[in-house]
C-alpha cells in the first residue's frame, strides 16, 4: 500500500507541496530560504528534462540553452522593450516553447548520440550568441535585471521568491502528473520502451517526442525566468555547457523516471557543494567521489533505487 | 551510503557549530574564482589574502582583534558567488567584504551586499562596480575605461588618430572594447577597422590581413587578456604590419613576455607600476610598497607576482586601514573611513575616496611600457 503510494506522482506532488509549505516555518535563516529556492528552480528544469528522457527516451545536452533564453528574457523585455518583468517572463516561456517547436522537428528525426550531438550544439550556439552580443546582453559579464515587484503581498524580496518558485514547482509537478496519467502521458512511456512497438500501436512517434521536447523546454525557460528574477544579475555562464550537464546528472542522480526523483536530484547536487566548502581544495574531488558512489551504489538514482528497496523490505 | 551520510551530517553539524562560537575576532569574508575560466585570477588572489591574513595577525591583527578569513570558491559562475554571498552575511556573519574575481561575479554580489549594508571591496575590473557609485561598494583596481583613455592620451602624444580594433570574446575583451568604442571620439581618435576571434584560435592573420590591406590604420589595439594578446603579437610580428601595436593592461604579465619574445619589441601598453618596481626612482614612495608585495609574494609561493594577486592585496589591507582607523569594525563606520580614504599607497597607486568615487586612482597610476629587447622598459 505505502509502496504503491510512493509512486503515485500525486502523492508525490504533494509531499513536495507540504514540504515546500513548511519549510519557511523551520528554517529562518535567508542562506537557506535561498537554497532551498535554488533547489525549486533547478527542480522545475530537472522535472522537464526528466519527462524528455526518463518517459519519451530522448536525451538532450542542451537545455541549459533554453535555461538560459528565459532567464534573458526576463532581463531583455524591461531593459530593451520596456515591458513588465511578468509579460516578459510569459513571452519568454512563450517564445522559447515556440523555437523547441521549430527545432525540435529536425532534431528529434535524430537519435542516440546523434540527437545529444545536436541537442549540444544547439545549447552551444545559444551560449555564443549571449556572450557575443555585448550591446544587447551585457557579454560576458551578463546584465541587471529589474527586479520585479512582488511587495503588495508584503513579503521580502527573497521570499516572495521562494513562494513563487515553490508554487511554479508543484504546479509543474501537477501538470506533469496529469499529463502521465493522462493516453499521451501512456503514450511517452511507450516510446521510452520502444519506439518501433509504440508505432506500431498507432502512436504518432513523431508528435509524442515533440510535445515532450517543448514542454521540457517551456520548464526550462520557466526555471531561467526564475533565477534571473532571483538573482537580479544574469551572466551567460548560467547556461553554459556544463549547466546542461549539471542537469543531465540532477536528472539521473535523481533518478530517470521519477518525477520526486527530479527533486531529489536537484536537491542533491545544490545542497552538495555547500556542505563540501569545508574541505576546501578537495571539494571537486569529493563530489566526483560522491556521484560516482551513488551511481554505483543505486544505479537507477537516489528515488528509483530506494523505492526498489521498500519494496523489498515493505509489504 | 550511510557512511557518506554520516560525513554530511557531520560536516552540517560542524557547519552549525561554528557559525554559533562567538569569539572576538574581525571576520572578513571573500569570494574568489580559484577553480573554472576565471581561475588564473582567483589563484593569486586567495594565496595573497592568506598571506595578508597571516602578516596582520602576527603583529597582533586589527584593532587588537585577530583576523578570520572566510573563503570561498565560486567555481567562475556568478549565480555560485551570489550564493555565497548570501552564506557570508547569513551564516558567517562577516564584518566586511572582499572578492569577485571577474566583473560579473562582483555584479551578482552587490546587491546581497547592498541590502545587507556590509563594506565590500571587489577585486574586479569593470568601471560597472563603482559607476553610478553605490554606498557600500569600493574598489581599488584600475577600470578597463582608464586603459582605454591612457591608451588614446598616447596615441595623440604619437599623432595617431586612426586605428583598427581586434579583440577576443571574453569578457574582459568585450568590456574594455565596449568602454573603448565608447570614448574614442572624445580624444578625437576614428576606428577604422573592428575584428574579433574566438576563445580557441590559436591564429589571427587573416584579421590581421584584412587590417593591413585597408589604408589609413596607424595603430592596432588589441585588448584582451590571457593567450589572445601572444597570439595576436606574434601573428603582427610575422605579417610585418607597419602599424603601432597597442594591447591592454592585462597583457602586462610575464607570461605574456615569455610566450612572444622579441617578436613584442616596440609594442605598447598600459600597466600598473607592479612590473616595473625595480626601474621606479628611490623617490617614489610607491616602490617600496611594489617591492614589498612583489617580495613577500614571490618568497612565500615560488611564483612571479601579478597585478591580479595586487588587487586582492590592496583590497584587504584598504579594508584593515579603514577598520584601524573607525577603531572598530562595526559597519557604518568602517564604510565611512573607506570612503575618507587619503593617500593609501596599493599596488595600483596612490588611492584618494571620496563620495563621489569609489575608486580613489586616476591616470597618472597607469605607466605607458613598450617592450625593448624582449623586456619591459617605461615609456613615458
Amino acid at each position: 500500500m505505502l509502496t504503491k503510494a510512493l509512486q503515485n506522482p500525486f502523492v508525490s506532488t504533494l509531499a513536495v507541496a507540504l514540504i515546500v509549505v513548511a519549510l519557511p516555518l523551520v528554517v529562518g535563516s535567508n542562506f537557506h530560504i535561498r537554497l532551498a529556492t535554488m533547489v525549486y528552480i533547478f527542480s522545475i528544469v530537472v522535472l522537464g528534462l526528466n519527462l524528455l528522457m526518463g518517459y519519451a527516451g530522448q536525451v538532450s545536452l542542451g537545455h541549459a540553452g533554453f535555461f538560459i533564453l528565459g532567464a534573458y528574457s526576463v532581463a531583455l523585455g524591461p531593459s530593451q522593450l520596456g515591458l513588465n518583468p511578468w509579460l516578459s517572463m510569459a513571452g519568454g516561456v512563450a517564445l522559447t516553447s515556440a523555437l523547441a517547436f521549430v527545432i525540435g522537428r529536425p532534431l528529434l528525426r535524430l537519435s542516440g548520440y546523434h540527437l545529444a550531438m545536436a541537442t549540444l550544439a544547439f545549447g552551444a550556439i545559444v551560449y555564443v550568441f549571449i556572450t557575443n552580443e555585448v550591446d544587447l546582453t551585457g557579454g560576458p559579464d551578463g546584465m541587471q535585471v529589474q527586479r520585479a515587484n512582488l511587495s503588495v503581498l508584503g513579503l521580502s524580496h527573497l521570499m516572495s521568491w521562494y513562494w513563487l518558485a515553490g508554487g511554479f514547482l508543484v504546479l509543474s509537478m501537477l501538470i506533469l502528473s496529469n499529463l502521465l496519467s493522462s493516453p499521451a502521458g501512456r503514450a511517452l512511456r511507450a516510446l521510452h520502451d520502444s519506439e518501433v512497438a509504440a508505432g506500431v500501436l498507432g502512436i504518432d512517434v513523431a508528435r509524442a517526442k515533440l510535445m515532450a521536447f517543448v514542454i521540457s523546454a517551456a520548464l526550462a525557460a520557466l526555471a531561467g525566468a526564475n533565477l534571473a528574477l532571483l538573482d537580479g544579475h544574469i551572466t551567460p555562464a548560467a547556461g553554459g555547457i556544463l549547466r546542461s550537464v549539471e542537469l543531465l546528472t540532477m536528472a539521473v542522480v535523481g533518478g530517470l523516471g521519477s518525477l520526486v526523483g527530479s527533486v531529489a536530484g536537484a536537491a542533491f547536487l545544490v545542497l552538495l557543494p555547500q556542505f563540501l566548502t569545508e574541505f576546501h581544495d578537495y571539494e571537486h574531488a569529493i563530489l566526483g567521489f560522491l556521484l560516482v558512489v551513488i551511481m554505483v551504489m543505486l544505479p537507477l538514482g537516489i528515488v528509483p533505487s530506494l523505492n526498489a528497496v521498500m519494496r523489498r523490505w515493505l509489504p | 551510503m550511510k557512511r557518506t551520510l554520516t560525513i554530511c551530517a557531520a560536516t552540517g553539524l560542524a557547519l552549525i557549530l561554528s557559525g554559533q562560537v562567538a569569539l572576538a575576532e574581525v571576520k572578513i569574508g571573500a569570494v574568489v574564482s580559484t577553480t573554472g575560466p576565471a581561475s588564473f585570477l582567483g589563484e593569486p588572489q586567495k594565496q595573497t589574502l592568506e598571506l595578508y591574513v597571516k602578516e596582520l595577525n602576527d603583529k597582533g591583527g586589527i584593532n587588537g582583534e585577530p583576523v578570520k578569513l572566510v573563503l570561498y570558491d565560486d567555481g567562475s559562475d556568478a549565480n555560485a558567488s551570489r550564493t555565497f554571498a548570501t552564506r557570508l552575511v547569513e551564516e558567517d556573519r562577516v564584518d566586511a567584504v572582499v572578492g569577485g574575481s571577474g566583473t560579473g561575479n562582483s555584479l551578482a554580489m552587490i546587491p546581497v551586499f547592498e541590502d545587507a549594508q556590509i563594506p565590500y571591496v571587489s577585486f574586479s575590473g569593470g568601471v560597472e562596480i563603482i559607476d553610478p557609485v553605490r554606498k557600500w561598494v569600493f574598489k581599488p583596481p584600475h577600470t578597463d575605461l582608464m586603459a582605454c583613455q591612457k591608451i588614446y592620451e598616447d596615441m595623440k602624444k604619437r599623432g595617431i588618430s586612426k586605428i583598427a580594433i581586434i579583440a577576443g570574446q571574453g569578457g574582459f575583451a568585450k568590456s574594455m572594447e565596449k568602454q573603448c568604442k565608447r570614448v574614442a571620439s572624445n580624444y578625437g581618435i576614428s576606428i577604422l577597422m573592428s575584428e574579433s576571434y574566438g576563445p580557441r584560435d590559436s591564429d589571427v592573420t587573416p584579421q590581421l590581413n584584412r587590417i593591413k590591406a585597408s589604408t589609413g590604420v596607424q595603430a592596432v589595439l588589441n585588448p584582451d587578456i590571457g593567450q589572445g594578446p601572444a597570439i595576436v603579437t606574434r601573428n603582427f610580428h610575422q605579417l610585418g604590419m607597419g602599424a603601432q601595436l597597442y594591447l591592454s593592461h592585462a597583457a602586462a604579465t610575464s607570461g605574456y613576455l615569455k610566450a612572444v619574445g622579441s617578436d613584442a619589441n616596440g609594442a605598447l601598453l598600459p600597466a600598473p607600476s607592479l612590473l616595473v618596481a625595480e626601474a621606479l626612482p628611490e623617490s617614489d614612495p610607491l616602490k617600496k610598497v611594489l617591492t614589498g608585495y612583489k617580495t613577500l609574494f614571490e618568497k612565500s609561493t615560488g611564483k612571479e607576482a601579478d597585478a591580479f594577486g595586487g588587487y586582492a592585496r590592496d583590497s584587504f589591507l584598504l579594508l584593515a586601514d579603514a577598520m584601524k582607523r573607525a577603531g572598530t569594525k562595526e559597519k557604518t563606520a568602517v564604510r565611512d573611513a573607506l570612503e575618507a580614504t587619503k593617500g593609501f599607497l596599493g599596488t595600483v597607486g596612490t588611492i584618494n575616496m571620496s563620495p563621489t568615487d569609489h575608486l580613489g586612482i586616476d591616470l597618472s597610476s597607469f605607466k605607458m611600457l613598450k617592450v625593448v629587447d624582449a623586456k619591459w622598459g617605461i615609456a613615458d
